[in-house]
């Protein structure tokens, strides 16, 4: 999205240049295609480093966490939503940060497409407009860009950021009709025993790499319960029940405050789709609570408060 | 929790929470027996059990 870009760069450059802020936070063309990496920019002269497309799918929340300086960040719907999440939870101050909201259409998936073209190598893969055109060494295809969508972007509510002081263009309309929670109720039509089967085999490849917490701006602990040694909360061989362990807890972590933005999904190496955990949270927290992460900061989180007519079926 | 633990296949009836004062001894049996006879209702846990590597 070439338009963009341009206007990303024109205001990055006019924030630093003015003092209005001392970092600007956005995304660089990757390395790879398709991998467009976070960049932190202090000086004007280099914002046209700063780049937009579809591409863009890691969360740039994840910079802000006990940073000091005023800071200019990038911010599509769920973005916003964690940045909410994060001057809730007191990792930020709404003054420091000027938002330069998004409003965005979704983000490629990039194994989708990779699978499309056969596993070969892709050179490069361009946005032009509604269309990304995938190049490699003896194939070219062009993608529908709506049908190759990460599916947590195909079930987006909240394309436009809620909370910005400025916007790089008007707000796109939000997607009606959507039922984002059709997979989770699939899963849990099921008998306990296939539950069970059904998330030992989803998670069955994982690593235990951590790149999905180390790419989600929640997880955010100076020490993650996986990385304490004294106690040790949890077995740190890839032992399947270890592995459960990880994935529930990080999960759990993220109750009542997962926007759904996919990064854990998109850095996954293995391609785990450990949305699953969250998305059930984000469906109790709705229906139990009427609860959607970082919409508002009026309102405090629902596992931050009590109220007398909370949900609590499940204690005796 | 218990809406998680249940999502990813621990059976209803293994999971129970209760809050109960130090001063409500009855109400302290009439759980434990409840859990009692629901956990003895689910049978012996099949899935989520660690074992240790076995040592010579």
């Amino acid at each position: 999205m070439i338009q963009y870009t341009d206007k990303i760069r024109e205001i990055a450059g006019r924030l630093l240049k003015d003092g209005t802020v001392e970092v600007f936070i956005g995304y660089r063309k990757g390395t790879v295609p398709m991998m467009n990496e976070p960049v932190l920019i202090r000086d004007p002269d280099q914002v046209d480093t700063l780049h937009w497309d579809v591409n863009c799918g890691l969360n740039l929340c994840n910079y802000l966490t006990r940073r000091t300086e005023k800071i200019g960040i990038l911010a599509t719907g769920c973005n916003s939503r964690n940045i909410v999440t994060h001057i809730i939870e007191n990792q930020i101050k709404r003054e420091q940060l000027y938002i330069v909201g998004i409003p965005c259409t979704g983000m490629v998936d990039h194994r989708a497409v990779k699978r499309a073209v056969g596993g070969k190598e892709i050179l490069s893969a361009e946005q032009q407009g509604e269309k990304l055109i995938v190049k490699g060494a003896d194939f070219e295809k062009t993608f529908e860009i709506k049908e190759i969508l990460q599916s947590n972007c195909a079930v987006c509510r909240h394309r436009n950021p809620v909370e910005v002081d400025e916007m790089v263009a008007d707000p796109v309309p939000e997607q009606e009709g959507v039922e984002p929670y059709k997979d989770v109720e699939s899963v849990e039509g099921m008998e306990p025993r296939k539950k069970w089967e059904f998330f030992t085999r989803l998670i069955s490849r994982c690593l235990r790499c951590y790149a999905c917490r180390n790419a989600c701006p929640l997880c955010y602990c100076p020490t993650c319960f996986v990385d304490e040694s004294r106690p040790q909360w949890v077995g740190k061989s890839n032992d399947p029940t270890d592995t459960m362990t990880f994935h529930f807890l990080r999960a759990y972590h993220c109750a009542g405050r997962c926007t759904d933005c996919g990064a854990c999904e998109r850095v996954c190496p293995v391609g785990i789709s450990m949305r699953q955990f969250t998305k059930k949270l984000n469906k109790d927290a709705e229906e139990l609570f009427s609860w959607e992460a970082g919409l508002t900061l009026e309102q405090r989180p629902p596992l931050d408060v009590y109220r007398p007519d909370d949900y609590n079926d499940f204690i005796k | 929790m218990k809406n998680l633990l249940e999502h990813i296949g621990i059976e209803p009836g293994r999971l129970h929470f209760s809050w109960i004062s130090s001063a409500e001894a009855t109400k302290f049996v009439d759980v434990a027996n409840q859990v009692y006879e629901a956990v003895k209702e689910v049978g012996p846990a099949q899935v989520f059990i660690k074992r240790l590597a076995e040592v010579a």
